[in-house]
């Protein structure tokens, strides 16, 4: 059983938690998870680091957090933007609830290469 | 001037003790009971028993009595009402005012509400069913020694519960084996493990040498996928000595979390080791080893709701809080009750949850429900929709029992958790639409395709004994 032989043997993966494990999301799919954001009434925010980095807490804001943005298509921008002047660096969504002091959601949309 | 004279000899509890007239203060403590009188016993004084005896009575009038102001330390039963649907029993509602109780004392507050009374000759059975812990009293404890907020931002983990595993078999691994069987766990997708609350420190895996073995496997899987890991390193220990010696050596090998099993452990052993936590920066993961002996009977004990509240006390971030779908008894709505007295900051009375008074927790921080026992990748949509995002699932079986071992398992595990809060925030029924949504999922991941083959068959379909009351 060949493929049992090959996906047997699992391979470690260097993974960019939630989401990590998904195959990477289409534009649609990057879209819906922008709306979820905004829908909850969380704060969007973009972050971006180089891969050598990407353990660390703090990753570099792109502008501040997005205050009252209500608009899906600003927040895309925002990302292509920021990927456009960073394209070797890891690119993340986040977003912030104010009422947990946390974030409620935080994914990689593009992913560096190191 | 004082009018009191000494009457000696014995009284009915209800002159004293029965007060349906008064108004309870916000800064009283208000506990319920479930009664069941023995029979001819009328409610008000079985009510107004409870009450004496879990507060300043005793069963026949002491001199002493006319030193103090009795009716400011007295309990007071203020309320009755029935239990839907049962005859025999009734619901006693007890007013207990803050000064009986020593300042951030779980253990205090619970050798006076569940000490002598439950052995009353008057009762066949009874039951504590909530306790309204003032606010006042709240801000006494130290509570959990992180909280959600914190373990995530420590973690680096959002908007999705986070997974672990028990390591099995429970007992008999040796250490080096143990480290292996916690390693493969964790490079292949889980955020933590955990040790079995039966594994202390015996003669086949002493506790100093899986700290050591674990240690390198956290350390390992870490630099490996570049995301944060941990073991929950059993600190349980014969004594408070050896558990702080442990304490201590789990921070050394580097695990950011230890675990302790608070009922067996008892809360003085809790609330200390929840303080070294606070102190040292480590998270606290707590077991409930013990609690269904306490919780189960649906007319004596104490209700699950209590002993979740006790532990957001007493000092823990995760605790254990059954699955509802999987091996371990658990009604889905009395479990989303006293989930939401871990997490919340405010809980509002809900007859249909059992949660019997508001609960305001103040700055309390939460708790993360920990979902563990017998379930598996095709639970994960249900666990999801049931626990929500700051929760904990644990896949023991469902990531070891994997054809192709732990760390496939784990993929597998984590790849059906990602599909899933995808999907939810695509705004999908993700408990409807579970099969399509995991099917989808296998697609691009041959672990969870054989998981999902693996454990296709298995149910845990039993009734629940502990119901909640309705009519």
């Amino acid at each position: 059983m060949p493929l049992q032989n090959a996906t047997g043997d699992y391979q470690t993966k260097q993974t960019l938690e939630t989401f990590g494990f998904l195959p990477p999301m289409s534009q649609e799919e990057i879209y819906d998870q922008i709306a979820y954001i905004l829908a909850q009434g969380w704060t969007p925010a973009i972050e971006h680091v180089h891969p050598s980095e990407a353990a660390d807490v703090y990753w570099t804001m792109w502008k501040l957090p997005f205050f009252g943005q209500q608009e899906l298509n600003d927040v895309v921008s925002e990302l292509e933007s920021c990927h456009r002047s960073y394209p070797d660096h890891h690119v993340r969504l986040l977003g912030y609830d104010s009422y947990t002091q946390s974030q409620g959601a935080a994914f990689v949309v593009f992913e560096g290469r190191g | 001037m004082s009018v009191k004279t000494y009457d000696a000899g014995v009284k009915e509890y209800r002159d004293m003790y029965w007060t349906p007239e008064y108004v309870p203060l916000d800064t009283d403590l208000l506990a319920c009971f479930k009664c069941t009188g023995q029979p001819g016993v009328a409610r008000e004084e079985v009510a107004a028993a409870v009450a004496a005896e879990s507060s300043t009575g005793t069963w026949s009038t002491v001199w002493s009595e006319l030193l103090t102001d009795m009716e400011y330390y007295k309990g007071r039963a203020y309320r009755i009402e029935d239990v839907p649907g049962d005859n025999e029993s009734f619901y006693a509602f007890i007013a207990y005012p803050i000064d009986l109780f020593e300042e951030g004392s779980i253990v205090n507050v619970l050798t006076s509400l569940v000490g002598n009374v439950f052995g009353f000759k008057a009762l066949r059975h009874l039951r504590l069913e909530d306790i309204r812990f003032p606010i006042a009293y709240i801000k006494t404890c130290g509570g959990p020694p992180a909280g959600i907020q914190l373990e995530r931002d420590r973690l680096s983990k959002y908007g999705r519960p986070m997974l672990g595993a028990t390591i099995k078999p429970k007992l008999g691994l040796s250490a080096k084996n143990y480290g292996r069987a916690v390693y493969e766990c964790l490079r292949g997708g889980l955020d933590m493990t955990k040790d079995d609350e039966n594994v202390n420190s015996q003669p086949f895996m002493r506790w100093r040498d899986r700290f050591e073995f674990v240690g390198e496997a956290i350390q390992k899987a870490e630099q490996e996928t570049g995301e944060k890991k941990g073991h929950y390193l059993n600190v349980t220990a014969p004594d408070p000595e050896q558990m702080y010696e442990r304490a201590e050596f789990a921070k050394e090998v580097g695990s950011p979390i230890i675990m302790h099993d608070f009922l067996t452990g008892g809360f003085t052993a809790n609330t200390g080791l929840a303080n070294w936590c606070r102190k040292n920066g480590m998270l606290l993961h707590i077991h409930r080893a013990m609690h269904a002996v306490i919780d189960r009977h649906p007319k004596h004990g104490i209700h699950f709701r209590v002993l979740a509240k006790c532990l957001r006390l007493s000092g823990g971030d995760h605790l254990h809080t059954g699955t509802v779908v999987g091996k371990l008894e658990g009604d889905r709505q009395s479990t989303l009750g006293f989930v939401d007295q871990l997490r919340e900051s405010f809980v509002p009375e809900d007859r249909s949850r059992g949660v019997f008074f508001d609960q305001d927790w103040g700055s309390l921080p939460g708790v993360m429900a920990v979902a563990s026992g017998g379930i598996h990748v095709w639970h994960m949509p249900a666990l999801l929709a049931i626990f929500g995002d700051d929760s904990m699932f644990q896949f023991g079986g469902g990531t070891q029992g994997h054809p192709w071992g732990n760390a496939a398992g784990a993929a597998a595990n984590r790849v059906a958790l990602e599909a899933c809060v995808k999907a939810r925030n695509q705004g999908r029924e993700i408990e409807k639409e579970a099969r399509d949504i995991l099917t989808e999922a296998a697609r691009h991941s041959p672990e969870l395709a054989i998981a999902m083959e693996t454990w296709k068959e298995i149910k845990f379909e039993f009734d629940t004994v502990d119901k909640l009351d309705v009519a």
